[in-house]
């Protein structure tokens, strides 16, 4: 089935109970005719018809692996990437690497019938409680939590609440960002906590107390709330510039492909969920070095002559961090946002986004919304240009690599249209 | 006109600001400064004290528990309704607009004192939550084309004696109370449930709050362009059949 990385083997299909056998294959042809009928890979549907056959199959089919779970507001697909290529030092490793994250897509990457011993698993925010509850992993990775979709998603701090709820009675070791105070209550209520200092440049869902409500002090990288003495955890793990500092003070520099202060953290973060295992930093970090692209984010890709470079960022979090890794000016920079269902439709959020720091790019807007952008960047006092596709983008751009930056199903036609 | 200057307070970023409502703040700064006017824009952090001098207050949306420890703050701090009693512009959006009125259910399911300077109260809606693109009326003796936004809320606003619809939906739900109306206004204080943020939609109500702040009747023309095109794409989407 799509999303696995390992060769199917059929080794752990033989010892899968009967019920569980029947409920992979009925997947796997549920899958197939999805991937024929040209609706994608066909992993989510797969998942929802397995499932039904048999409910525990996702307890089942992780029963057998180590599983960690990765869950986050920004950074999830990527850095259950990382992880995996760190854990692949030590074993065979299955993981739902292209982002179906929800149950369904997370039972059907499990079923692609592997000898693997690491289930690497990306969750989505919602439902990490539950698959946690199914699969009982030796390691939830907690990067962070901020603003994203509010017209259909739970309140951010609800978000923080579920998680500290579901996961107080866990065995898993959780690796949690200290770094931001609501993974940090999430996960204070945990028995096993590795604390790494991942950095949160996004401050703004954080200013009251997610204990007791009273507004929290922030200087510098500290953060405290004077009302009830809920603080910032001393770390174990640290991103230090552009090192990885290790609970016994060791300095590893981290090389990656990837770009960006954002992945920098995702790294620091995989080499503490790696080390749970066994792996040293150093052969985590330099596993990590392979990963170039995740699921076409960071891919610099040609189109009609020229280099673009996509990113996605799907909310203000996003955006902050995929500003500070681009070129500088003069480089081209083009804005696309859409707000189609797996967007959200309110576009609010665009106005939580310093769109000002783009000052000096030349800007193309394009999507669905391109209004509600062009009235965000006249507002900010910035000279764009409206446009209605990419072709044209690339026509008006001056010379350079254009940096593209977009929203979720932005991103998704983005890619369709480079690919021809 | 170059000699005004206008003090724009920005109250409880750090509670009430969860649906873009900096763009409220932005979007009167950049009309105000389009007409050559001093702006000082003010952020009150909910630990500080709320100053009684500024000419527009503007209060955002927010989740329900920031909501309700806003209300507390607000009530415990007085400076709004001081401002008020002096004339000031006072805006607030969703949560903003529900701590205005006189009370509202808060995130424990109690009834939660508001600051009364509108005529209204709000309880929670029993249906489902009200989520979507909005086209509304507003009332004619502003002078204000129709109004676009963006509602989310549960809950339901009932208007009293003392306040005037601020306008008539006719796509959406607005207060929630099933007779059309869409927040409330009275003199110089407005509530609403609109995000969007509603004065990047609306302009023409910025421009109105800097009317009323300045106390003239007109302002010089300053480019709608943008904001133009965007509404006619908005009223466009959401007038179109589904």
């Amino acid at each position: 089935m799509a999303g696995t990385e390992s060769e199917p083997t059929g080794a752990r299909d033989a010892s899968l109970p009967a019920r569980a056998k029947i409920a992979v294959t009925a997947g796997k042809v549920a899958a197939a005719v999805s991937r024929k009928a040209g609706r994608g890979s066909g992993s989510v549907i797969g998942g929802k018809v397995a499932l039904r056959l048999d409910p525990d199959l996702l307890a089942t089919l992780a029963d057998h692996l180590d599983v960690v779970l990765v869950s986050a507001t920004n950074g999830k697909t990527t850095t259950t990437r990382l992880i995996a290529e760190a854990l692949r030092a030590a074993g065979p490793v299955v993981s739902n690497a292209l982002g179906a994250n929800m149950p369904a897509g997370i039972t059907s990457a499990l079923a692609g019938g592997t000898d693997a011993r690491f289930g690497v698993i990306e969750v989505d925010e919602k439902y990490l409680a539950t698959v946690a509850r199914d699969t009982h992993p030796k390691a939830i990775a907690l990067l962070n939590l901020s603003r994203d979709q509010l017209d259909r998603a739970a309140e951010t701090r609800m978000m923080a609440e579920k998680w500290r709820e579901g996961l107080q009675d866990t065995e898993a070791v959780v690796i949690a960002n200290a770094d931001d105070p609501l993974v940090t209550w999430a996960a204070s209520s945990c028995k096993k906590v590795v604390w790494v200092a991942a950095g949160q440049a996004w401050k703004e869902d954080a200013w009251s107390c997610p204990a007791c409500g009273g507004v929290m002090q922030r200087p510098g990288d500290d953060w405290f709330c004077q009302e009830c003495g809920f603080r910032r955890p001393n770390p174990h793990w640290a991103l230090q510039g552009t090192h990885v500092i290790d609970p016994q003070r060791g300095a590893w520099p981290i090389q990656l492909q990837l770009p960006g202060r954002a992945n920098l953290a995702n790294a620091t973060s995989s080499a503490a969920v790696a080390a749970v295992f066994g792996v040293s930093p150093q052969v985590a970090l330099e596993r990590m070095r392979s990963v170039s692209a995740v699921a076409g984010r960071y891919d610099v890709v040609q189109y009609q002559g020229r280099d673009i470079r996509l990113l996605l960022a799907k909310n203000p979090a996003g955006w902050l961090e995929t500003f500070s890794l681009i070129d500088g000016p003069p480089a081209p920079v083009l804005l696309s946002v859409n707000a189609l269902d797996a967007d959200g439709t309110d576009t609010s959020w665009l106005w939580d986004v310093d769109y000002e720091r783009l000052a000096g790019h030349p800007i193309f807007v394009m999507g669905q919304r391109k209004l509600d952008l062009a009235v965000r960047l006249e507002v900010a006092g910035l000279q764009f240009h409206v446009v209605d596709t990419l072709e044209q983008a690339v026509r008006m751009a001056p010379p350079g690599r254009i940096e593209a930056i977009a929203n979720y199903t932005a991103f998704q036609q983005l890619r369709k249209v480079v690919a021809g | 006109m170059s000699e005004s200057s206008l003090r724009v307070v920005w109250v409880y970023p750090d509670l009430l600001s969860t649906y873009g409502d900096r763009g409220n703040a932005l979007v009167v700064e950049r009309r105000a400064r389009q007409r050559h006017l001093n702006v000082t824009r003010i952020d009150v952090r909910s630990d500080q004290a709320i100053p009684t001098s500024g000419d527009i207050y503007l209060i955002g949306g927010g989740e329900d528990r920031p909501q309700r420890l806003a209300a507390e703050r607000l009530r415990a701090d007085s400076g709004l309704v001081r401002a008020a009693e002096n004339g000031a512009i006072i805006f607030g959006v969703c949560a903003g607009f529900q701590i205005m009125g006189h009370e509202f259910v808060n995130d424990l399911g109690e009834r939660e004192q508001g600051l009364g300077l509108l005529d209204v109260w709000t309880t929670r809606g029993e249906g489902a939550r009200c989520v979507g693109d909005v086209l509304a009326d507003i009332d004619p003796r502003l002078g204000l084309p129709q109004l676009t936004g963006f509602e989310n809320h549960q809950g339901v606003t009932h208007l009293g004696q003392g306040v005037q619809p601020f306008a008539t939906v006719t796509v959406g739900r607005g207060n929630g109370t099933g007779d059309g109306t869409e927040g409330a206004w009275r003199d110089t204080v407005f509530g609403t449930y609109m995000h969007g943020p509603v004065l990047a939609r609306n302009p023409a109500v910025a421009d109105m709050l800097i009317r009323l702040a300045l106390d003239v009747n007109a302002l010089p023309p300053a480019d709608t362009t943008w904001y133009d095109a965007l509404r006619a794409e908005r009223i466009a989407a959401t007038t179109r059949p589904a």
